[in-house]
């Protein structure tokens, strides 16, 4: 974004500010209209209307944009542009013209031929003439002006104090809310022949254009089709208690519905009100893009050369070796695991129940080998829903393929929980105290000797059995640590993809201006005042 | 005619009186030399190829060629500073620019509104004092106070000279602010 400024030598009173748009620097004579900013004693001039004009119908014009738009465009003074040498009787009706159109002040400004120089002056007719006037002409780029968005601060609107808030919204607003002066060009045969940044033709893209047609029925139709996949999904055959349970397990479910609730943000009709809602609606978009791209890509990938063969050939090798594996690791607990003695009797106990339940599921698994190579090639069509689907189907799988641990860890753990428990009830008996349900808290207690006897006897039996215990719920828990890692690292990628904002971050490489910016820079001008 | 405050190197300040109220000072570094940077890329290689004799991997030496360019492009676009300016335009504002050595620049632009004074701060770094010149920006909800501290010329680090006169051009800016009637003020 440029701006460039240049002022002339006075006795600084009021600066006056005028921002002339580039593509008028080489338009014809004619006069400017804008909007004139008594407080901040600024013009922003919008565009420039020729020669030959009716004033009236200027000023309908003018009135009928005031109307649209709610911004005061107004007549705002003269523009020069003569090829050749200054022409005194040009000068003297451009001066006229500032009484068919009164508007304080009456900016002039002219460009003679090639020079670099332009001239700048303005006529007070009400004000004294001794005071010496200061312009600043500031020169600024319409196209990017209007399409950049300047993001108000959060709080402004409960802020009272409006002249904290920077003058140059004003400018910007004008500009961007002048749409419809833009829209005439100068194909056009209208009763206003004017110059501004889309004289040479209203810039518009044919995609985006048709974009924008095909857009509306392709929306009611997903809509639809949203509708009544909701409508399925919320029927009462799928809420019977062991299904919506397993539904609540499973995070592909998660992430479809998820999904399906940005697709009908998407879809919906009404346009977006303001910034941030187009900036989210842009980002899902863009986001659900990607995500078909990377799955089909992933799916074309995965189907060739029979790679799903592949891998089902490989499951089933690598559910053993686990399995194997979790066996040894239970012969070397029920061994003397790092130097540990432990306690024979009850160490035998849970180290067979431990095995059996192994032997139980590998069973399992070699019953549903011939069917897995079947269910994989359809699972895997489902990829095509994304690459987000995916990555959870993924996550479901290893979830399923190591629900023993899981099982080995819950029951670890509930045991553990339940000697812990045990053991602090008998210690407080040992001490001679009671935990008072009624109160909360400890109050002592006396126990008869058979009581005592007994709690103090049990107590005993569960501290000695406590290491035993302790080791397989640390064994355990280290497992299920080590697949809820893994699970959660998927589960971040999935979340990434999800929420990265890749529309805001592709438009802040491409065009940084639509996301707010400015700059000046001083350019030579000589300007007379008077 | 100046230097830099931490190595030196002989700094060139230019100043531009475009009008009353508006001035351009900029201040320009000393340019990448040709000597440090054959000096860079030979050590660079001869330790590459001493490698491959090493090694007699050919692969070390294009991973050499490769990290030296990428190293050389990136250092010209984000860290070297040819020249840093400060434009101000009185009642408009107050633009901070930095131009890169790949012709990358980068502008901060800061109303007039918001600026409440340009000043020259000291500051204690080691064993010396360096000073910096600063834009301190007003607090919307506290008049007196100042919101954010803007440090200027942050990769020349010019002397204290130069930002001497750097600072009495930026006043004489600034006091026509002062006496310049405040109709803004008034609703």
């Amino acid at each position: 974004l440029w701006w460039s400024g240049g002022a002339e030598a006075g006795i600084a009173a009021m600066v006056l500010k005028v921002f002339f748009p580039t593509c008028c620097s080489s338009a014809e004579s004619g006069i400017l209209i804008g909007r004139w900013i008594s407080e901040q004693s600024s013009a922003v001039v919008l565009a420039v209307v020729h020669f030959p004009f009716i004033p009236v119908q200027v000023k309908q014009y003018l009135s009928h944009v005031q109307q649209v738009t709610k911004i005061k465009v107004s007549v705002l003074g003269s523009w020069s542009n003569s090829k050749r040498e200054k022409e005194e009787s040009l000068s003297k009706f451009l001066e006229d013209l500032g009484t068919i159109f009164a508007h304080e002040p009456w900016i002039q400004i002219s460009k003679e031929g090639d020079s670099k120089f332009w001239s700048c002056s303005t006529l007070q007719k009400e004000s004294n003439s001794s005071k010496e006037e200061e312009i600043i002409l500031v020169y600024y780029d319409q196209r990017k002006v209007m399409l950049s968005q300047l993001h108000p601060p959060a709080n402004t609107s409960t802020d009272p104090k409006a002249d904290d808030a920077s003058k140059l919204t004003a400018v910007f607003d004008t500009v961007a809310n002048s749409k419809i002066l833009f829209m005439t060009d100068k194909y056009d045969d209208g009763p206003v022949k004017l110059t501004h940044w889309q004289s040479d033709g209203v810039e518009a893209s044919i995609i985006v254009e048709l974009l924008k047609q095909a857009s509306v029925p392709v929306c009611l139709l997903l809509t639809f089709l949203l509708s009544l996949t909701s409508v399925v999904c919320k029927s009462r055959m799928l809420k019977f208690w062991p299904l919506s349970f397993l539904w609540s397990k499973l995070s592909t479910c998660e992430q479809l519905g998820h999904r399906l609730q940005h697709l009908q943000i998407i879809s919906s009709s009404k346009k977006a009100q303001n910034q941030t809602q187009l900036m989210r609606k842009a980002n899902i978009f863009v986001s659900l893009l990607i995500d078909v791209a990377l799955g089909i890509l992933l799916m074309s990938w995965l189907y060739r050369k029979s790679r799903i063969g592949h891998l089902a050939d490989t499951l089933i090798p690598v559910a053993d070796h686990i399995a194997k594996e979790l066996q040894d690791l239970l012969q070397w607990l029920m061994g003397a695991p790092a130097g540990l003695k432990m306690n024979r009797a009850l160490d035998q106990v849970l180290g067979r129940f431990f095995l059996y339940h192994i032997h139980l599921w590998i069973s399992y698994i070699h019953l549903m080998s011939p069917f897995i190579e079947m269910i994989l090639w359809y699972v895997g069509l489902s990829a095509c829903l994304g690459l987000t689907v995916a990555l959870c189907i993924l996550s479901d799988i290893i979830a399923l393929l190591t629900f023993h641990i899981y099982c080995f860890y819950v029951y670890g753990a509930r045991l553990y929980c339940l000697k812990v428990y045990g053991l602090s009830s008998l210690w407080r008996l040992f001490r001679g105290k009671k935990w008072n349900v009624l109160r909360q808290r400890v109050d002592s207690c006396s126990y008869d000797l058979d009581q005592l006897f007994i709690g103090t006897l049990l107590f005993t039996i569960l501290l000695f059995l406590l290491p035993t215990t302790a080791l397989y719920y640390l064994v355990f828990t280290l497992l299920r640590l080590l697949v809820v890692v893994v699970q959660g690292l998927i589960h971040l990628l999935v979340d990434l993809i999800d929420s990265l904002p890749l529309y805001s971050i592709i438009l802040r490489f491409c065009r940084s201006y639509r996301l707010a910016g400015k700059s000046f820079s001083a350019a030579q001008a000589e300007i007379q005042g008077f | 005619m100046a230097e830099n405050q931490r190595t030196g190197a002989p700094l060139a300040l230019r100043r531009r009186h475009h009008s009353a109220s508006c001035r351009e000072l900029a201040v320009r570094a000393p340019r990448l030399q040709l000597r440090a940077l054959s000096t860079l890329t030979s050590a660079v290689w001869l330790a590459a190829y001493g490698l491959f004799v090493l090694c007699e991997n050919s692969m070390v030496l294009s991973a050499a060629i490769f990290i030296t360019l990428i190293g050389l492009i990136v250092y010209l676009h984000f860290v070297k500073v040819d020249q840093e300016s400060l434009l101000i335009i009185g009642s408009l504002g107050i633009q901070v620019t930095s131009s890169y050595a790949s012709g990358k620049e980068s502008t901060t632009f800061i109303e007039m509104s918001q600026v409440k004074d340009v000043v020259i701060n000291e500051a204690i770094h080691m064993q010396k004092i360096i000073y910096y010149l600063c834009i301190l920006i007003r607090d919307p909800q506290d008049p007196q106070g100042v919101s954010e501290v803007v440090p200027l010329f942050q990769s020349s680090k010019p002397r204290l000279d130069c930002l001497i006169e750097v600072y009495k051009s930026c006043q004489e800016i600034l006091q026509q602010r002062e006496t310049a009637p405040q109709s803004s003020e008034i609703k």
